[in-house]
């Protein structure tokens, strides 16, 4: 590419690109600094910064309603993205190491979950739980949620299973090693890092769930984002400032051990 | 591996095909292969990409099933069995080493499969590592090796459980040419050593000719000769494998009263239907220049020098005035002959005794 | 069983009874009759798409024409297609940006344009307000600067609602674009300055027709999740400016109206499928 390099630096260099890029990303960024800033307020007022006092996340650990949610959101996205990761991981040894009959279909339907508005897919959730007779609540919670985790889980798996060797598992073969072995032995510890980062996504997927959630908790299942959603009706009070703070960082955390375990395959 | 059955064949194929798709657009990666491997030799598939030489080996490993024919590894047909049913161990072309395994691991892997006593895994290991010469690199992972490095690992991994039959998938074509040619040495000898049958497979013909017993030619999925590395080097049985092994120069010939009458070059003693097209087959090597003024009765020509290259080694020149353009190549000077000729020289050819092979075209 | 069949199953089954079934119960439910607090009535009615466009009389039963409901309809598509757009040009440039930085500067960008994304959304939108209020910063700082004497109404409205919906949905605009750029093979662009092309010539000519497939997946993901969008009309708009998403959900919150929540559904399901399967046709087409 050294042949018109001056040219070429061109078009990589448009004048303009790099303004516009880093506007969009302060666009996305700054809103959400300022809920983070305004959470250590010591003063109620969003209008002007007092001082920077813990007492925010102090009342918020000291609610019990939110500690609930929190559990209640916490235990869910832990059950359904692991159950999400497993049934995923299935799919995608079969997708990607067997000869699968109309490979296209299975595949549609992995991704149909992402592929529905969100609006759809709560109030379709709504009507078959109540015309099913299994109601709100928890249950019905979790299996909403695994459903739309499975192909958020699937996405990183499949991506680490295709850049694995596949004569590794016939080297295995040929070193004598039954079916289950290879599987134990050699594909799932270098998938590993492929299922944790499916995990890590549906798990946070999950956790950041609002519509589905608000149509299918009953009383006692509230979910953290549902509860917070109600917290608007007396205002956005600082209680909500710093609730929403605290699942910014957890967000924040998912995403960055997320990447360090992509980083640590290359 | 508890058949040992002493047959001198190692592997017998009958009848093997292996075909993909269906109907017209099907395609034959196998033919009609018959062939038998015997006992302890070195047997090289050779052929261009393409041939059906890997899907040959995979057959014979058990990573692929034929479409028709039979496998027959020791007397007994393993049709239908997986790779860890069959005693036959295989070094892969990227050697698929277990990334997250020391090399220690890699190579005891097999014996831990087959449920060995920890000591004789360590012991068998050991000895190896020795093998190969690769002592002190036990504890490596193979992120850590060279080429070189890891290429011994993938043998000894193969050869530690072992087996009777080795199979080797191009396990050379990775490396450089000094330290491909070194292995090459140290892989007979390691066949000589160890007694194993060895299937080898490979597109370089110099490793083929160099290293095997004997050598099955493939090409469009089918066995185009099978013999000793001389025979195929001195007789190749058709156009295609004198073409592919060594250069050869290839003349279009049409069989007349006295022989194989080649335009521009004359007569050559020949056999066969009158008014039949055929192939003359020249090794560069085997042929003489002279000055036209010596030509005799027998000899090819009159040519006219086209070109002459310098090729370090040996001086390759290019003849034109028959049908196609001639190569010859002469010993570059010193003790072996110090022949030079320069472009637009009128010359003539001598072949050596039997170095003109009639082909079928 | 055969293996590959087992593996696939569970994900398979969960998918299809669980959201697949569902969704079409729900089309089924919007011909049926609503019963009083919610639920339906087994009994076949078309009312629910009837209302869609006409109001009914209660007491002669006459059909008036009712453009209510085909208002939001159009508010959200007309919402969904500014900010569509709107994504595509701050996206594009953004993603062109990107992908021409040298590696380690672009993982950076990268993660720095992702990790919104994995923010709640209900926090993000709450984050917006807050900055928009008349009480927010920016109003603040508007009039310390003395550009505007009283506050401007950046909130509960329109304006609101479209910025939400870019922020939203800014991330999924530029990912697939980054993609296709990374993918964008430069030494086309070389070709074509060989070929006495200028610059904005070889930018319309050669890169976007070659873009246009990345460009269509980060519409669709703007666009598809923006019309059915339910927190941005609802906290940035006050409530006051309906959505189809709002829309919906009413029918099975204060309404109770279940056939005719279940009929928008199945409208906008309709309006989603339609858009990818021309996509798809478009992308098969293009690979023959």
């Amino acid at each position: 590419m050294a042949l018109l390099d001056t040219r070429s630096k061109d078009i990589r260099n448009l004048p303009g690109f790099g303004l516009t890029a880093t506007l969009a990303v302060a666009f996305l960024y700054a809103p959400i600094l300022f809920l983070v800033l305004y959470s250590f307020n010591s003063g109620r007022s969003i209008s002007r910064l007092d001082g920077l006092s813990w007492q925010w996340y102090q009342a918020v650990f000291a609610n019990e309603e939110i500690a609930g949610a929190a559990l209640n959101s916490v235990l869910l996205a832990v059950i359904a993205a692991s159950v999400a990761t497993v049934m995923a991981t299935a799919a995608a040894l079969a997708m990607v190491r067997m000869k699968v009959r109309r490979k296209a279909a299975a595949y549609a339907v992995l991704n149909f979950p992402l592929m529905v508005p969100e609006i759809v897919t709560a109030i379709a959730s709504l009507i078959f739980f109540s015309s099913v007779g299994l109601g709100l609540g928890f249950g019905s919670l979790v299996i909403a949620h695994t459903t739309f985790c499975i192909p958020f889980a699937y996405l990183p798996i499949t991506a680490r299973l295709t850049s694995m060797d596949p004569a590794l598992e016939s080297a295995a073969a040929d070193l004598f090693a039954r079916p289950w072995r290879r599987f134990t032995l050699i594909t799932l510890p270098l998938l590993a890092p492929g299922l944790m980062s499916g995990w890590l996504l549906a798990f946070i997927v999950s956790l950041d769930d609002f519509i589905i959630s608000s149509m299918l908790s009953g009383p006692g299942s509230t979910t953290l984002p549902v509860h917070i959603y109600s917290m608007l009706r007396l205002g956005i009070t600082p209680e909500v400032n710093a609730v929403s703070s605290l699942m910014v960082l957890v967000s924040a955390l998912v995403v960055i051990t997320s990447g360090l375990i992509a980083r640590k395959q290359t | 591996m508890s058949d040992l059955q002493d047959h001198g064949d190692a592997c017998r194929l009958t009848g093997l095909g292996r075909v993909y798709g269906k109907g017209a657009s099907a395609h034959h990666a196998l033919d009609n292969i018959n062939l038998t491997i015997r006992a302890n030799e070195f047997f090289t598939l050779l052929g261009p990409s393409g041939c059906g030489k890997t899907t040959l080996l995979r057959l014979i490993g058990g990573f692929d099933q034929p479409t028709v024919g039979e496998i027959a590894i020791f007397g007994r047909n393993v049709a239908g069995l997986p790779p860890e049913d069959r005693p036959v161990n295989t070094v892969f072309q990227n050697y698929a080493l277990f990334p997250h395994l020391t090399v220690a691991e890699n190579v005891g892997f097999a014996l831990r499969m087959l449920g060995r006593p920890k000591a004789e895994i360590v012991a068998t290991v050991a000895r190896m590592v020795a093998l190969v010469r690769l002592e002190g690199m036990e504890h490596r992972r193979p992120d850590q090796l060279s080429g070189g490095q890891k290429q011994r690992v993938a043998l000894a991994r193969a050869l530690a459980p072992g087996p009777k039959i080795l199979l080797l998938d191009e396990p050379l074509s990775a490396l450089d040419a000094k330290l491909r040619q070194r292995m090459r040495s140290e892989l007979k000898a390691l066949q000589r050593e160890t007694g194993i049958t060895f299937v080898f497979v490979t597109h370089d013909q110099d490793e083929a000719l160099a290293m095997s017993d004997r050598i099955a030619v493939m090409q469009d999925g089918r066995v185009q000769q099978l013999g000793k590395p001389e025979e195929i080097y001195e007789a190749p049985a058709n156009r295609f494998v004198a073409d592919f092994i060594g250069g050869a120069n290839l003349i279009p010939a049409r069989i007349g009263a006295g022989g194989a009458m080649a335009e521009g070059l004359g007569v050559v003693p020949a056999t066969g239907a009158v008014g039949a097209e055929v192939t003359l087959a020249i090794r560069p090597e085997r042929l003489a220049i002279l000055a036209a003024g010596l030509q005799q009765p027998g000899d090819l020509g009159p040519l006219r020098v086209a070109e002459r290259i310098y090729m370090g080694n040996e001086l390759s020149f290019r003849l034109e005035g028959a049908t196609v353009p001639l190569h010859v190549t002469l010993p570059r000077g010193g003790l072996r002959g110090a022949q030079d000729f320069a472009p637009g020289e009128a010359v003539c050819l001598r072949a050596e005794p039997g170095a003109i092979r009639v082909l079928a075209s | 069983m055969k293996l590959h069949r087992l593996l696939l199953a569970p994900s398979l089954g969960t998918i299809l009874i669980f959201m697949a079934l569902p969704i079409a119960i729900t089309t089924l439910y919007s011909v049926l009759t609503p019963a009083q607090y919610g639920g339906v009535i087994w009994k076949p009615s078309a009312e629910a798409y009837i209302r869609l466009l006409f109001e009914r009389d209660i007491f002669d039963d006459t059909l008036t024409f009712n453009t209510d409901y085909l208002q939001i309809l159009g508010r959200s598509v007309l919402q969904a297609g500014v900010a569509t757009l709107l994504c595509l040009i701050i996206g594009l440039p953004t993603a062109w940006f990107i992908a021409t930085r040298p590696p380690g500067q672009k993982s950076l960008w990268l993660m720095l344009v992702t990790v919104p994304y994995w923010v709640n959304l209900l926090v993000r939108t709450i984050a917006l307000l807050l900055i928009l209020r008349d009480e927010g910063p920016i109003n603040r700082a508007l009039q310390s600067i003395g550009l505007t004497d009283g506050p401007l109404p950046l909130a509960y409205n329109n304006f609101a609602i479209g910025l939400g919906l870019v922020s939203s949905f800014l991330p999924f605009m530029i990912l697939p674009l980054y993609a296709a750029i990374e993918r964008f093979d430069f030494s086309l662009l070389e070709a074509a300055y060989d070929l006495h092309a200028n610059r904005r010539k070889a930018f319309f000519a050669v890169v976007l027709p070659i873009l246009r497939p990345g460009l269509i997946a980060g519409g669709l993901l703007v666009f598809i999740p923006g019309i059915g969008s339910y927190l941005a009309p609802d906290i940035l708009g006050g409530g006051k400016t309906l959505m189809l998403g709002n829309l919906i959900g009413m029918q099975f919150q204060g309404s109770r109206n279940w056939p005719f929540g279940a009929a928008l559904s199945t409208i906008l399901m309709a309006v989603t499928l339609i858009a990818l399967f021309i996509v798809a046709r478009r992308a098969a087409r293009e690979e023959t």
